[in-house]
């Protein structure tokens, strides 16, 4: 395949030109290896059907137009971090308990911790669904944060900017968090033109794991992020992420609970208006169950409109033994036009038989009757409408711990819908 | 305040005729009561005047002070002042009871030229306004009717009222679904409502409603149109009857 060679072939130059002897490049020649191996995804692939990878397995990444920059969420007391167009600025003094460097200093510094994350996870979770995006981040990124929080409760910003409106950007950060230890990860912005961010999460027994990212409402974006989680014992991860309209966006997460009475929590709300380009917006969700007495929880909305199309794919693996395992799952779309569709394929395998495992999925358009009482009561319809977009959005903004975040997001919402500023 | 003229109404989906000429005139301070069977048309008046989509109307006119509602969208109805208590109120899971109140107590002023109401203002007007109809602190901040039994939704409705002020209120079988004392409680709500700038239209299957709110009028309704308008007797002498010999002497 033509467009495989030229994307595979630049590849072995840079891995030539990456520093020898360090655990990065030995990740790297195994990604590389796993990526030769499983080729680039296509739309034959069971997990692309739906949506095409073409701009995401492009040789470079389409100069984007018309960037709508936008305020990074604001967080107070998080240690702030940036990346432009991929580029790191220095980073902040890290306080007691918590590391932090960057994947680009990693193998001269001797962050030995991070060796055993890098590229381990993404290795892991190739199995039993390839995911060759992942194998290429792996290859290509060369720079990203590591962070280890030892102990205590800690909060970081990633505020990302796209840098020139060609950039093609490839981020994989490690995440390891320590027993008992809290970790707030908060994502903004948009990273490129087009963006690759993998992160890799390690939760030790009982740690704590959030995570909010909003990634950009920019039309012309092209975006692709992966999430690999192992969660220990009685560890906590919660993630929630707030997209606005994007030419192609893939969020995948692939956690893998390994200890008993986790929980695993991943939660998205995405709105799409494909007025200006066209806008597909895709979650890929797989949640493995190893254990005893977790609970895992996918609850993702979509309201789409002027033709745009929501994906979502959602799996519950329940192996051998992980007994009283408690899963659920939610893909709900609300069209706002007949020109939107919302294509969900939702999965349940399970080898337990002492489990509680619920999966539902609708496509809706806004309720009449609903609409009806609200403008009876003096509402316009749009403003009743956009009430009736947030009604729709509520249980997955729930998932948001973080009242503040929550708020913020919510004004983005009111925002997209014309709303203009709060009541 | 309300004058209703030869009003023809059918179902758009169906083509089916719903009100055939119907003529009903409330005055300003009145509270005129409807009551009539099953299918004979009085939620479909109540949605027709509130401005529901569904309906298309044939023939004649429905004003408002001399305003003609008909053709105007139902939030513009509800700024000239018209009211309807839902005979099923809906749920809004998401968007919280005094959200939702203030959006609209809001949104009439902005269409009247009026000055928005303060948060703190608003708060102010609510609580008064919900104490005397016994709903808590708690049911305000709760999600619009959600997890509301039918007696919570029902004295909901009569606190959006209380809180909008409109001139003309109709009532769609508020009674419905309702134990004695929650009717009471509604009532009650209602009657402290009553004022001589204020009309009110109780569309009723039984008299028991109106043994709480007094009427001043009552009509009966059949088959689309007022087949027979008298005073609270009435409503008493349907209850001990039922409709049929109204219905015979008519035809």
């Amino acid at each position: 395949m033509a467009t495989e060679a030229k994307v595979l072939a630049p590849l072995d130059i840079r891995l030539a030109r990456a520093p020898a002897g360090g655990f990065t490049s030995a990740a790297r020649a195994a990604a590389h290896g796993r990526l030769v191996a499983m080729g680039l995804p296509g739309r034959r692939d069971e997990y692309w059907r739906y949506t095409d990878p073409a701009e995401l397995n492009a040789p470079a990444a389409v100069t984007a137009e018309n960037p709508m920059p936008e305020a990074p969420l604001s967080v107070s007391g998080a240690l702030q971090i940036r990346f432009d167009g991929g580029v790191a600025a220095p980073l902040p003094q890290s306080p007691e308990g918590l590391d932090l460097a960057l994947l680009s200093a990693a193998d001269t510094q001797d962050i030995h911790w991070a060796g055993a994350l890098f590229g381990v996870l993404e290795g892991e979770g190739q199995s039993p669904v390839k995911r060759p995006l992942a194998a290429l981040n792996t290859v290509l990124a060369t720079e990203g944060l590591l962070v280890r929080a030892g102990s205590g409760s800690h909060a970081i910003h990633v505020d990302y900017s796209i840098g020139s409106m060609g950039s093609d950007t490839y981020l994989h950060h490690c995440i390891r968090v320590g027993e008992g230890a809290d970790l707030t990860l908060i994502e903004s912005g948009r990273a490129g033109a087009r963006s690759n961010i993998l992160i890799e999460v390690d939760l030790a027994p009982g740690a704590r794991f959030h995570h909010v990212r909003a990634q950009g409402r920019d039309a012309d974006r092209r975006t692709v992020t992966h999430i690999f989680a192992r969660i220990g014992a009685g560890a906590s991860f919660k993630s929630f992420t707030f997209g606005e309209n994007g030419r192609l966006t893939r969020n995948e997460a692939i956690l893998d609970i390994r200890g008993d009475h986790a929980v695993a929590h991943v939660a998205g709300v995405a709105l799409g208006n494909g007025a200006a380009v066209p806008v597909l917006h895709d979650d890929t969700v797989f949640i493995t169950h190893g254990a005893v007495g977790c609970e895992s929880r996918q609850v993702f909305k979509k309201v789409l409109r002027n033709g745009a199309t929501g994906v979502f794919q959602g799996k519950i693996l329940v192996k051998p033994g992980a007994q009283k395992t408690d899963g659920y799952q939610i893909s709900q779309s609300l069209l706002l036009d007949e020109d939107s569709q919302f294509l969900a394929k939702p999965e349940l395998e399970i080898y337990a038989d002492d489990v509680k495992c619920s999966h539902g999925s609708t496509t809706g358009a806004i309720d009449e009757t609903a609409l009806f009482y609200l403008r009876s009561r003096g509402v316009e319809k749009d403003r009743a409408t956009a009430l009736l977009v947030l009604s729709f959005l509520a249980d997955a903004i729930a998932e948001i711990e973080d009242p503040d975040l929550a708020d913020q997001i919510v004004a983005r919402l009111e925002d997209w819908l014309g709303l203009g500023a709060a009541e | 305040m309300l004058k209703i003229q030869n009003l023809h109404v059918k179902l758009e989906a169906e083509d089916k005729p719903i009100l055939k000429g119907l003529d009903l005139t409330v005055e300003t301070g009145k509270v005129h009561a409807i009551m009539g069977p099953n299918g004979s048309g009085k939620s479909t008046l109540s949605y027709v005047l509130s401005g529901r989509d569904g309906y298309e109307v044939t023939e004649g006119t429905a004003e408002l002070d001399g305003v003609d509602l008909l053709s105007q969208e139902p939030e513009e109805r509800a700024s000239e002042g018209l009211f309807l208590a839902f005979q099923y109120p809906v749920e809004i899971p998401g968007v919280g009871n005094m959200t939702f109140l203030r959006t609209a107590l809001n949104a009439q002023r902005k269409a009247r030229g009026e000055d928005e109401v303060s948060a703190g203002d608003f708060l102010k007007l609510v609580r008064e306004k919900a104490k005397s109809l016994k709903i808590d602190a708690e049911m305000l901040k709760r999600p619009v009717n959600v997890g509301f039994s039918g007696g919570e939704k029902k004295r909901n409705e009569i606190l959006q009222m209380a809180v909008l002020e409109p001139k003309m209120c109709i009532l769609d079988e508020t009674d419905s679904g309702l134990d004695v004392d929650a009717m009471k409680l509604v009532a009650d709500g209602v009657n402290a409502l009553r004022s001589p700038d204020r009309a009110f239209l109780v569309i009723t299957h039984y008299q028991r409603l109106l043994d709480h709110i007094r009427p001043d009028v009552v009509h009966i309704m059949a088959d689309g149109r007022i087949i027979k308008t008298g005073g609270p007797e009435l409503a008493l002498e349907v209850e001990q009857n039922g409709y049929a010999d109204l219905l015979a002497e008519v035809k």
